[in-house]
């Protein structure tokens, strides 16, 4: 049985962490490394912080963290060298 | 023993919330309420009262006010009437549902259009479904009384839910009447400090107000309905201490000669004792007839109600209130208690006293003739009776 505090208090700080909101995408940003340019344009637009940033120096792309990314494509859309696409999740 | 003192209806409520040593009070002023804030202000001028007055910029603020107060664990009241309980709406339902057990007075007046200051239960018979526990004064005492209680019943954790006490727009608010002020001692004894289940601290962080998914918002909600389930038993424990305590009788239904009546007229309010002297008018004319006086509307006292049902041929409601489309609200409660039950009186509504106007003994004769009239014919001809309506065109 799920017990939960009345009025809905949360009582452990952070906990929204173990939230993870990437259940509710239907589509899914999928990276295409070998064309990632490392120009951290998604990372400033992804409106869910769900993006890790690049490292130009180190050659790292960007990575996304699918626990929270909602699937709403801004990525997609503002990535200026077509590095990523949007596919249809599998569930 | 208290001391006896002759005061206004919003001094009783304001010298209960010093008595229950309320922390912080959270106030904008309307009429007929304005003298809570007022008077709350000299208490704490005079040093009498060690309590935080906010004067905010308006009553969504005062009970935005009050939340943040009350989840801190302080104790809150305040006071608003009509356009001001309206106001504060959104924020009511935040407080019951994020369990704070705030006291309210509202000096139960009209709402507007057209703008009107006097008496009727519109404002907080509009707040039925606010999640708040509501109270209904008679008179300066009971005012006196409700509010106290309320902090006891509303900081219950089987309820943990606010109260509204409502107290009749100058009828009472400003009608000096002898009231017996308890004694701190015996205040302090009948209602320990506060002490909330959690509280807003820096050291220990929490969140209130969370989001509630559909995958949870139902279970808080079904909490706050077994909490006003709750409220029922915690209402008559408090009134029986309250009456242990300090002598003075409380009941959800206080029923007057009802034992032998034909017909019980249902009342709330300051229009309770008139409608007890009528009653006494009336059997001295061999006419059959009781009062009954409703001092609890949430939780709805069911119990109550049926057995009350059980006594009569007919119910007959009078509603300060109405309710466009279907009829006065309390009458509408009390058809829903009853639905199930296999006997069961006739039920008739009388609107009655909207907007200041005063009900006289004559008004409980003309319903008593009206339910007279359908026990004669054995059925109910007109559901809701508008009383004491003048011919306009
Ligand atoms: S916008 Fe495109 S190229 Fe730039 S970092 Fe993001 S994925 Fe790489
Ligand atoms: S799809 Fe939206 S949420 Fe997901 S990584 Fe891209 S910008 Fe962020």
């Amino acid at each position: 049985m799920d017990k939960v505090n009345i009025g809905a208090v949360i009582t452990t700080p952070g906990s929204a962490l173990n939230y993870k909101t990437g259940s509710w995408r239907t589509l899914k940003p999928v990276l295409d490394e070998a064309k990632c340019k490392f120009c951290n344009i998604c990372w400033q637009l992804c409106p869910d912080s769900a993006i890790e940033q690049a490292d130009a120096k180190a050659k790292k792309p960007i990575k996304i963290d699918y626990d929270y990314c909602k699937g709403c494509g801004i990525c997609v859309q503002e990535c200026p060298f077509n590095a990523l696409e949007m596919v249809e999740e599998e569930k | 023993m208290g001391v006896k003192q002759v005061v206004k209806g919003n001094f009783a409520t304001a010298v209960a919330a010093k008595l229950a040593r309320v922390d912080v009070v959270p106030a904008y002023p309307i009429t007929p309420s304005t003298l809570f804030p007022e008077q709350i202000s000299t208490y704490i001028a005079n040093g009498e009262m060690d309590a935080e007055l906010l004067l905010t910029e308006s009553e969504h603020s005062a009970m935005s006010a009050a939340i943040g107060a009350s989840a801190s664990g302080a104790r809150v009241a305040t006071a608003t009437a009509s356009q001001g309980l309206k106001l504060m709406s959104e924020m009511l339902f935040i407080a019951s549902g994020m369990r704070l057990p705030i006291v309210t007075a509202v000096g139960n007046r009209a709402l507007s259009a057209p703008i009107n200051i006097w008496c009727d239960h519109q404002d907080t018979i509009a707040e039925r479904d606010s999640g708040w526990l509501q109270f209904y004064a008679e008179n300066n005492q009971n005012a006196l009384d409700l509010m106290l209680m309320a902090f006891k019943i509303s900081e219950d954790r089987r309820v943990l839910l606010p109260s509204m006490v409502g107290l009749d727009a100058f009828v009472l608010t400003h009608t000096m009447e002898g009231v017996d002020v308890p004694l701190q001692e015996e205040v302090d004894e009948f209602l320990p400090p506060y002490k909330p289940v959690y509280t807003l601290d820096v050291k220990n962080p929490m969140t209130f107000g969370s989001f509630g998914t559909p995958a949870h918002y139902m279970e808080f909600k079904y909490q706050q309905w077994e909490a006003m389930e709750n409220a029922q038993k915690v209402i008559d424990e408090v009134f029986s201490e309250f009456y242990e305590k300090f002598g003075r009788k409380y009941e959800k239904v206080s029923e007057y000669r009802t034992d032998d009546a034909d017909i019980i007229i249902l009342t709330m309010g300051s229009m309770s004792g008139t409608a007890r002297a009528a009653v006494d008018s009336m059997r001295e004319k061999g006419i059959k007839v009781g009062a009954a006086k409703l001092t609890v509307f949430r939780p709805f006292p069911f119990r109550e109600i049926k057995d009350l049902s059980r006594k009569a041929k007919v119910l007959a409601v009078a509603d300060r209130n109405i309710s466009f489309g279907f009829g006065g609200a309390v009458f509408a409660e009390i058809a829903g208690a009853l639905i199930n039950e296999k006997e069961k009186p006739m039920l008739i509504d009388f609107i009655i006293g909207l907007g200041g106007r005063d009900i006289t003994q004559e008004d409980f004769y003309k319903i008593a003739e009206i339910s007279k009239d359908a026990i004669d014919k054995g059925k109910v001809e007109k559901m809701v009776h508008w009383i004491n309506l003048r011919e306009v065109q």
